[in-house]
């Protein structure tokens, strides 16, 4: 393939899209954007144009991260840039089409944003909304932007120069390059990308196997769903780049079924590589030939530890095993093997394309370049964010995610998932870099940050992620198996109120043992999420198991559901969507809940209508 | 059963030399027939020349595969954390009781099946619940039945 003939190409081809007369219509079709209903919304809209004679383009794109105000649809017209609009519904499309295409009226309400350069009257550029002024986009550059079904809008982007570039060096100049860029792996560990490689390619043995680890099992994060839905080739480029590093003829995409829309969207890209002679043989009339190979996961959370996901890939249970010997010596087939994760390898193209010196100028002195998070939970603005790294927490919760969901009191910030921690409010000046928090306990992790408020009971969460880790325990070592499963039982205990004492050190004596004799990083790491939040919030352990009460009120046998009297306004909601029949009350009189019959399931709580809510939760004896 | 056993032994054709190709071939059926029925790893077993018990031994170990046959529609509710500190283990709760099972069940018409899932990737749309392949965002438990009954009542789409 000649570049420079198909960028010529591409970017006439992106550019008459952006010039192009008539309206054009992206939709924000990511699997978080079909989940807030884009489809329907997709529909309305078709429907109005066919009324109205109207003829559009309609282009589907990735997610640009602004989840919280899917539907997202940017619409395009002659002269008027795509400007993004927000929280559509199939109801509103009528009317808003009708103010813009017929009355000329943009609906700034509705707007976030132009996606592009310019502002236009005024609407400001998207990158100025609260939500995104803050993050640096390098990673998530092109999602949202362009068309991931089209290797062209990747292609004008710049995309495939990386590989172009790095080509034309030996490969140890590539792995120089990525050196000095400073990169950690994005997948949790946060090792050295080149050091990675480096061993790899010195290491004995051939073919070398390069895999993409994109299981993504961390609940509560969608960094890498994303990416591969937005921006397929980006990751493909890292993954040929990485290739020709190490030496690799072949490389393994080990992704998760729950992703449908990503594999969809991978298997889409990797046929235009083939078409565009960017994969097989003699790729970009060099010496170097790829070829990549796309290995579904069966659900289970451990295979995205490196060992258990090569027994995986090779059609075993997939059980991690001891190391060393590490994958980058003995890997597939006893090969040795670079596993990165989808982020890494969506970086590097970037950092060979731009050169090592403008990515390390990005970040924090120990941590260089940006970071993908999920900011999700209790807050705001959720979405997909990327930040440098060595931004303080209180920025990324209050500039970017708007704050804490109906102006509750914020409590913590989860990392790390089931291998991290929860960190205090108390420390929402810590800057986010591996050191600092692992320093207070959590760990970087892949990227998920789960905020949590004052109704998030710390007990709770703690036996929510042992919960998790006991069940995806893949039951090789006697720590993880039976030591998750002895952890689990007493915060059990604690949250029926049943809690004594001594259990919060037998906790705490515990978690040591699990975390020093277990074979790998599950359970190595399971303890993180009770030691951590039993080092903040022991009050809350304590109020568990001295006054049966839960401060949150949240733990169900420890809380019961009443109704102000003074407060309701007995317009009956609560009464018809009981399904037990426990609430009685005649219309526009105060209604009482029968706690005989009460099953707690917080429907009445979640309806009431009332500003302030009359329905109320109690616990221990006091609000 | 003639028809399935060669239409099996079609599934397994192109990945049969290849190393390693289990879990994918156990997925290519699963895609097939809903599950994997002791007939059917009987003959994958046959096929590859390995034990029932290993071909069990690996699918067991996964969550994906499943031995019972699944309701017409199968109805997974998230339990990530995301989802969780959103009410997700209440919209589980509701879930089972509209459908009168628990999960991990299917309901006596063979009509829903019921699982939970550890996240589905739209965490930012908490809590999150699907039905068949559609995804359905912000589910408090008061939109339940709603999006139950639109299955109930003409099939699914
Ligand atoms: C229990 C467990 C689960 C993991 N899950 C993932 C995962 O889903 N994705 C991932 O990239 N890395 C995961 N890792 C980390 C990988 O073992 C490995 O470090 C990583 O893929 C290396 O890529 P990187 O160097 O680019 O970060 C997991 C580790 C453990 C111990
Ligand atoms: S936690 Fe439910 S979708 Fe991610």
């Amino acid at each position: 393939m000649n570049l420079n003939k198909r960028q010529t190409f591409a970017s006439e081809k992106w550019k008459k899209l952006q010039t192009k007369k008539g309206i054009i219509i992206y939709v924000g079709a990511a699997s978080c954007g079909r989940a807030a209903g884009c489809d329907a919304v997709t529909e309305a809209i078709r429907k109005y144009l066919k009324e109205n004679n109207l003829k559009a383009d309609i282009l589907e794109v990735g997610c640009i991260g602004l989840c919280c105000f899917e539907p997202i649809v940017y619409i395009q017209k002659d002269e008027i840039p795509p400007i993004c609009y927000a929280n559509l519904s199939p109801k509103i499309i009528p009317k808003l089409l009708e103010d813009i295409f017929k009355k000329g009226d943009l609906r700034r309400d509705l707007a976030l944003g132009v996606i592009g350069e310019k502002a236009h009257g005024s609407i400001p550029i998207i990158y100025e909304h609260p939500m995104m002024k803050s993050q640096v986009r390098i990673v998530l550059r092109n999602c949202g932007i362009i068309d991931p079904n089209d290797i062209d809008h990747y292609i004008a982007k710049d995309g495939y120069a990386g590989i172009n570039k790095a080509l034309r060096m030996k490969p140890e100049e590539v792995i120089e390059i990525v050196k000095k860029s400073g990169i950690k792996g994005r997948g949790g560990a946060g090792f050295p990308t080149a050091l990675k490689w480096e061993l790899c390619r010195n290491a004995k043995g051939e073919p070398k196997y390069i895999v993409c680890n994109a299981d993504e099992g961390d609940p509560g994060a969608f960094m890498n769903r994303s990416l591969l839905e937005g921006d397929p080739h980006a990751v493909l480029e890292g993954m040929l780049i990485a290739a020709y590093a190490i030496g690799a003829p072949h490389g393994y995409i080990y992704i998760r079924e729950e992703y449908p829309l990503a594999i969809e969207r991978l298997k889409i890209a990797i046929q235009q590589m083939h078409d565009y002679s960017l994969l097989g043989e003699k790729i970009m009339d060099t010496n170097f030939s790829f070829d990549i190979e796309i290995k579904e996961g069966a659900g289970a959370f451990v295979c995205g530890e490196e060992t258990a996901l090569l027994a995986s890939l090779m059609g075993q249970r997939g059980m991690p095993r001891t190391r060393p010997p590490f994958p980058a010596t003995s890997g597939v087939w006893g090969k040795p093997t670079v596993i990165n994760n989808v982020e890494t390898l969506g970086t590097i193209a970037t950092i060979i394309r731009e050169g090592w010196k403008w990515y390390s100028g990005f970040g924090a002195k120990t941590a260089k370049g940006t970071k993908t998070f999920s900011l999700v939970g209790k807050i705001k603005r959720t979405g997909l964010i990327e930040v440098p790294l060595g931004t303080k927490i209180k920025d990324i919760v209050y500039d970017v995610g708007g704050g804490i969901l109906n102006d509750k009191k914020f409590k913590a910030v989860q990392t790390g998932g089931p291998s991290g921690g929860c960190i205090p409010a108390s420390k929402i000046d810590l800057r986010i870099d591996y050191e600092s928090l692992t320093s207070v306990g959590a760990i970087m992790g892949s990227g998920g940050l789960i905020v949590m408020d004052e109704e998030t009971c710390m007990v709770d969460i703690a036996h929510y992620f042992l919960t998790f880790t006991q069940e995806e325990s893949c039951g090789k070592c006697t720590p993880c198996r039976i030591g998750t499963k002895r952890m689990l039982e007493m915060l059990e205990k604690i949250k029926k109120g049943d809690g004594e004492e001594s259990d919060l050190e037998l906790l705490e004596d515990l978690a040591p043992t699990i975390k020093n004799a277990s074979l790998c990083g599950l359970g190595q790491t399971a303890p993180n999420p009770v030691l951590t939040t039993l080092r903040y919030f022991k009050n809350e352990y304590e109020a568990h198991i001295k006054n049966k009460r839960c401060p949150a009120l949240v733990c169900k046998d420890l809380i019961a559901f009443n109704i102000d009297a003074k407060k309701c306004i007995g317009c009956g909601l609560c009464k018809k969507n009981c399904p037990v029949e426990a609430i009685s009350g005649a219309t526009k009189k105060a209604h009482v809940i029968d706690l005989d019959k009460c099953i707690k399931c917080s429907i009445c709580y979640q309806i009431c209508p009332v500003e302030g809510k009359a329905v109320f939760k109690t616990s221990g004896g006091s609000k | 059963m003639k028809s399935e056993k060669f239409s099996i032994k079609k599934s397994i054709k192109p990945f049969k030399d290849k190393k390693g190709t289990l879990i994918t071939i156990l997925q290519h059926v699963q895609k097939e027939y809903g599950y994997l029925s002791k007939e059917t790893i009987s003959t994958i077993a046959d096929e590859l020349s390995k034990s029932e018990n290993e071909i069990y031994g690996v699918a067991t170990f996964y969550s994906q595969f499943k031995f019972n046959k699944p309701g017409k529609h199968q109805v997974k509710v998230c339990l990530g954390t995301a989802c969780h500190v959103r009410g997700g283990h209440e919209l589980m709760e509701t879930v089972e009781r509209q459908l009168v099972i628990k999960h991990g069940e299917k309901t006596k018409d063979s009509q829903f099946s019921l699982e939970r899932v550890a996240c589905m990737g739209c965490c930012a749309l908490a809590p999150v619940m699907v039905v068949d392949k559609e995804i359905y965002g912000k589910t408090t438990s008061t939109k339940v039945k709603q999006i139950l009954n639109k299955y109930k009542n003409n099939g699914g789409r």
